[in-house]
């Protein structure tokens, strides 16, 4: 086992995910089959290899430094859960 | 015949001589949809006041003479890309309430091209599964067997084609999503070259993997819709500024001489009986049109899996964490704090796969692992790509089967996530290495199941795709058969 139930708490944490009793049981299970498969990859030498991170190897993207026409307040708030005013409104987060 | 079941090129001749308008092609489909659709479930969304309306544009627009190449056809949308003003989700209870302000670039070239948009289909949700059974909308059935999965991530785009409730669809693919579900379904999907079609306004999943394309009844309606979709985006930063030809011309030319290489880690055992066999006429096929087989090797395929489910779910954690239930989507009542409300948000708003991915890319990037898991993952990913570039020195395509069984029971494989992840396995490393891929029906199974077969080639090399699998679709003559529902 690469991964306790409570090394699956602290990833769900970091994810921010609220996780039941039954499913730290499922994803430790499930998590430690799939690492176990993606060991695999530990048999080959890959010493020296420059990783790929690009299918394709596009230079920097630019474009001019021109401003263009933005979404605008009304439209970006239109699907808040909660907006007020010209805000996105959340509950506290300073105790 | 009824005119849902033509083809694009067919249904253009007609609009073109005046034999039918679209508003007649919009409700023959839409009637068929009326039909079926209860036991497909192809679509999450309906579109048809847009759809008659758009009719009627197209109708209008024929009289005066302005016909574009998808002037009054339907088309579906996978519920991945963003429509302007309709609800987008994803698949998704988070983004169940969604209205995307602006439209993906796709859909903008699909209008500009005349399309008439019939609705949005189902998919896995977020594009994670092989099945479209981690919908929140609940599954898709196979319009072949409706006890069988029809493929996923797509699942809705290649259900709606082959049943008749569009003329053709566009889906994306980040491991197979659209190459798999056209084989399960018996029709045709491409995946193009990453960077060939934008992906401006497409949701994003595994963005170094994900591509957009279409599903079509036949080879030449493929090229139709590329003609549509493909083009640099100056609004997609990865999109390539590389000259698109017009891929109508690829078909029907011959492929004498052609290098058609057989990688032979791709025929192994756990595949099918019959697919083999299917795959194995294909390839006489293929000999009796001019190309010579040659055998090549890639020899880091058994590892494509493995390296996928490191990248793809680590993208993946770190694209989703925009859904925290603050500026779009669901939101979780009653939190404590904006902790809280984050985490009771996601972990309402997510489906156990989407979940499961999270968790798997979260820990491959946490501190400590990132070197052991998506660095190791990425230089395997370089030597996977360097087998593409050694194996097309010796041959012009590859030719695979697309999946290694036909389409499998609902409820199969849903609680074995490796099971599932494996009937991915002859289409992730095209995703990986970035090059463009194509599935063309092959046959069927003694049951009736479709099977496809599977044409890989160059980045950038769409058209030779085109031409091989079109020389191929004429040659084979596959008996023309359509699901009866």
């Amino acid at each position: 086992m690469k991964l306790s139930t409570s090394d699956v708490e602290y990833v769900a944490k970091l994810a921010r995910l609220e996780v039941t009793e039954p499913e730290k049981e499922m994803f430790t299970a499930q998590l430690n089959d799939i690492l176990l498969y993606i060991d695999k990859l530990n048999e080959l030498d890959t010493t020296g290899v420059a990783p790929m991170t690009h299918a394709i190897a596009v230079q920097n993207a630019f474009r001019e430094d021109k401003v263009l026409e933005s979404l605008g307040t009304k439209k970006a708030l239109a699907n808040a859960p909660d907006a007020r005013g010209e805000f996105f409104r959340v509950p506290k987060v300073i105790e | 015949m009824e005119l849902y079941s033509f083809t694009i090129h067919e249904l253009q001749e007609k609009l073109k001589s005046g034999e039918a308008s679209s508003r007649q092609i919009v409700d023959s489909v839409f009637s068929r949809i009326d039909a079926v659709e209860e036991r497909v479930h192809s679509y999450i969304r309906l579109m048809k006041e847009d759809a008659l309306t758009a009719a009627a544009i197209a109708d209008e627009n024929i009289k005066n003479g302005d016909i574009r190449p998808l002037t009054g056809i339907p088309v579906a949308l996978k519920d991945i890309v963003c429509t302007q003003g309709i609800p987008t989700t994803c698949g998704s209870h988070i983004l169940h309430n969604f209205v995307p302000p602006y439209d993906a670039t796709v859909v903008q070239k699909l209008r500009d091209a005349g399309a008439v948009f019939v609705g949005k289909t189902n998919m896995d949700e977020f594009a994670m599964g092989s099945s479209t059974e981690t919908s929140y909308f609940g599954p898709t059935r196979n319009p072949w067997d409706l006890d069988r999965i029809p493929g996923g991530s797509s699942g809705g785009s290649a259900s709606a084609v082959a049943a008749d409730e569009c003329i053709a669809s566009i889906g994306s693919d980040t491991g197979g999503s659209i190459r798999q579900p056209a084989a399960l379904c018996g029709i045709v999907g491409m995946k193009p070259t990453y960077g060939r079609v934008s992906r401006f306004g497409l949701i994003a999943f595994a963005s170094s993997l994900d591509q957009i394309g279409p599903f079509t009844k036949d080879v030449e309606d493929c090229a139709i819709m590329m003609n549509a979709l493909a083009g640099y985006d100056p609004r997609e930063s990865t999109s390539v500024r590389a000259e698109v030809p017009d891929y109508r011309q690829f078909i029907g030319r011959d492929i004498n001489g052609w290098r058609i290489g057989i990688p032979k880690e791709y025929y192994v055992d756990g595949i099918d009986p019959e697919v083999s066999m299917a795959v194995k006429i294909a390839i006489e096929v293929i000999e009796k049109c001019g190309g010579q087989i040659v055998d090549i090797s890639l020899p880091h395929t058994p590892y494509c899996l493995a390296v996928y489910y490191i990248i793809a779910p680590a993208e993946a954690s770190s694209n989703l964490a925009r859904y925290d239930g603050v500026k779009y989507g669901f939101r979780a009542a009653e939190a404590r704090d904006l902790m809280d409300m984050y985490k009771k948000t996601r972990m309402q708003g997510f489906g156990p796969e989407v979940k499961r991915r999270i968790m798997i890319g979260t820990y491959a990037l946490s501190a400590g692992y990132y070197d052991a898991y998506y660095g190791k993952a990425s230089q395997v990913r370089a030597l996977i790509r360097r087998d593409f570039d050694e194996a097309f020195k010796k041959c012009d395509v590859i030719l695979t089967p697309t999946t290694p069984t036909p389409a499998f029971k609902i409820g199969e494989k849903t609680d074995d996530p490796l099971q599932m992840y494996l009937s991915d396995i002859f289409t992730i490393s095209t995703n990986l290495a970035g090059i463009p891929g194509i599935s063309v029906p092959c046959g069927y199974t003694r049951t009736g199941l479709p099977i496809g077969v599977q044409f890989l080639a160059g980045h950038f090399e769409e058209g030779k795709l085109l031409q091989v699998a079109s020389a191929y679709e004429k040659n084979a003559a596959i008996e023309k058969r359509r699901p009866t529902l």
